[in-house]
């Protein structure tokens, strides 16, 4: 029973992380929260959903490219709602996100319909079952593609010039565009790739549960910001641990205490960690920049 | 080589620079002294495209520079040294160095200058996989100026190398800075040590709430009585 919740709890959280990054490599860089990253992650999983159903796009072809698709919204999004406040109070842009997110959910909205869609499966309903442990293949395959993001992400971070030019941006952006480094660029690039993530697990939570809707970016929105604040916010490993923790404690707490009580364990979480450990698991004391 | 021609800078409705006229010639080290505020490292942040002036054309190498943002102006060959060394404090000295060298494509000769700053820094050497955040307040000092090399610049604009640093290494600092320039590297220093900056420099400019208010050679300044009085403590 334990190590089934636990697998479960990881699945779940592989998710959150994926969703958290976005909301931590942007933190990270432009100290903002994106609210609009649970919509971004929505359109992800729209556009996964409408090139499978209507236009019969193979699976996997279909998965890039829902996450190319909200890999420009998200950037659209940053040079539209973002970037003219670049100068102004951090208020203003967070004013902005929660108006983007209201938006976006509402041109979904829109276009969509309020009904739900159905987003079947591709994969064959096959179930792996031992003494400990009950796992699909679907299962398998969202756990597989999750890390297998996060292995490349954080490859690319660490070793690749654009990568080490996000982390410099992200310590100290003004020396870094000393250094030779276009931060707009950068900026981009980051919108780009944390929406690419969050548009991944979309389309997952999507095949995972068989419907999307025009609202499904909220609750998964507000938990990926919990996991990057759990985690540290700015932090790409926080994120990540975050993320996986955030999904452990959120099934232990439907299992062992009430399945009604899987968000309040959420939410619970986020204050414990505002109290107690502001800076977050990963995180050092805050930093002002000077 | 620079010519900076009246420049006014503003942060928000303060006005932090007020007509400021200077120019460095190729091969020369020139000195901006003056005391807190006066407005040296806006001086330097409005050349390096950090800030935008109001008025007034900055020149480098014959070309109009004024409004360029800073990672063009990097290619052009103006290297900044950010007052309080700003290195990248979670990235390893070699991160840092690999920073510096950003704009560079030509792996080879990156790979050569890396060689050259381990023989001007050998401090820094053997140290490469260690965060930069970890490293002295003097180490830190000299691998900002590693970094800035490494974009093999013609220009070098150093905002306040001794801030924070014991006598002692000051004193190699400014020898560092002298090898540096007399390897052919232009440089344009910063300092509140007036006294060390006077010596070391072959032209000095005085500056005081934003304005300019005496220039001349350096040795003229350090006998300059105003000079002694305000700015060598005397």
């Amino acid at each position: 029973m334990f190590v089934q919740q636990l697998v479960n709890g990881i699945i779940l959280g592989s998710i959150y992380s994926l969703i958290a990054l976005g909301y931590t490599m942007v933190y990270g860089i432009i100290m903002l929260i994106n609210f609009a990253h649970g919509e971004i992650y929505m359109f992800g999983a729209f556009a996964g959903m409408i090139l499978v159903v209507f236009y019969d796009v193979p699976f996997f072809l279909a998965f890039l490219l829902a996450m190319a698709f909200a890999g420009l919204v998200g950037l659209t999004l940053e040079y539209l709602a973002y970037r003219p406040l670049r100068r102004s109070t951090r208020l203003a842009a967070l004013i902005s996100a929660i108006g983007a997110s209201i938006f976006l959910q509402n041109l979904a909205l829109l276009i969509m319909g309020a009904r739900p869609y159905t987003f079947p499966s591709p994969f064959t309903p096959r179930v792996y079952q031992s003494t400990l442990l009950t796992i699909s293949k679907l299962e398998i395959i969202i756990l597989a593609i999750s890390f297998l993001l996060m292995i490349g992400l954080t490859f690319f971070i660490q070793k690749t010039k654009i990568g080490k030019a996000m982390r410099a941006a992200a310590q100290d952006i003004d020396t870094a565009s000393l250094m030779g480094v276009n931060v707009n660029q950068i900026i981009s690039i980051t919108f780009l790739i944390g929406s690419a993530l969050g548009a991944a697990a979309g389309v997952m939570v999507g095949i995972y549960f068989r419907t999307v809707t025009p609202t499904m970016g909220l609750m998964p929105g507000l938990k990926g910001f919990v996991a990057a604040v759990l985690g540290g916010i700015g932090r790409i490993p926080g994120a990540m641990l975050g993320g996986l923790l955030l999904g452990i404690a959120e099934v232990m707490a439907a299992a062992y205490i009430s399945s009604q009580y899987r968000d309040a364990a959420a939410f619970a979480i986020l204050i414990l960690v505002l109290l107690f450990k502001p800076a977050g698991l990963v995180g050092s004391a805050i930093q002002e920049k000077v | 080589m620079l010519t900076v021609e009246g420049i006014s800078t503003y942060y928000g409705n303060i006005q932090a620079l007020k007509e400021i006229n200077l120019k460095v010639e190729e091969g020369e080290i020139v000195t901006l002294i003056g005391s807190n505020g006066a407005g040296k490292t806006t001086t330097l942040l409005t050349i390096s495209g950090l800030l935008k002036p109001a008025r007034g054309r900055v020149t480098f190498c014959s070309r109009d520079i004024t409004g360029v943002p800073p990672h063009n102006i990097v290619k052009m060959g103006i290297s900044h040294v950010p007052e309080g060394r700003r290195i990248f404090p979670q990235m390893t000295l070699m991160e840092n160095l690999e920073m510096g060298a950003f704009s560079r494509t030509d792996k080879r000769e990156i790979k050569n200058d890396l060689e050259k700053v381990f023989h001007i820094f050998p401090q820094l050497k053997g140290r490469e996989k260690q965060l930069a955040g970890t490293l002295s307040g003097g180490e830190q000092q000299m691998l900002a100026m590693g970094r800035a090399l490494m974009s093999r610049p013609r220009l070098l604009l150093l905002d306040e190398p001794s801030m924070g640093l014991a006598p002692m290494i000051v004193k190699e600092i400014f020898q560092i800075i002298e090898e540096i320039n007399s390897q052919g590297t232009t440089i344009l220093l910063v300092e509140q040590n007036a006294q060390m900056a006077l010596k070391t420099a072959q032209k000095g400019y005085v500056l005081e709430t934003g304005r300019i208010v005496m220039q001349d050679n350096a040795s003229s300044l350090l006998e300059n009585d105003d000079v002694r009085k305000s700015y060598l403590g005397e």
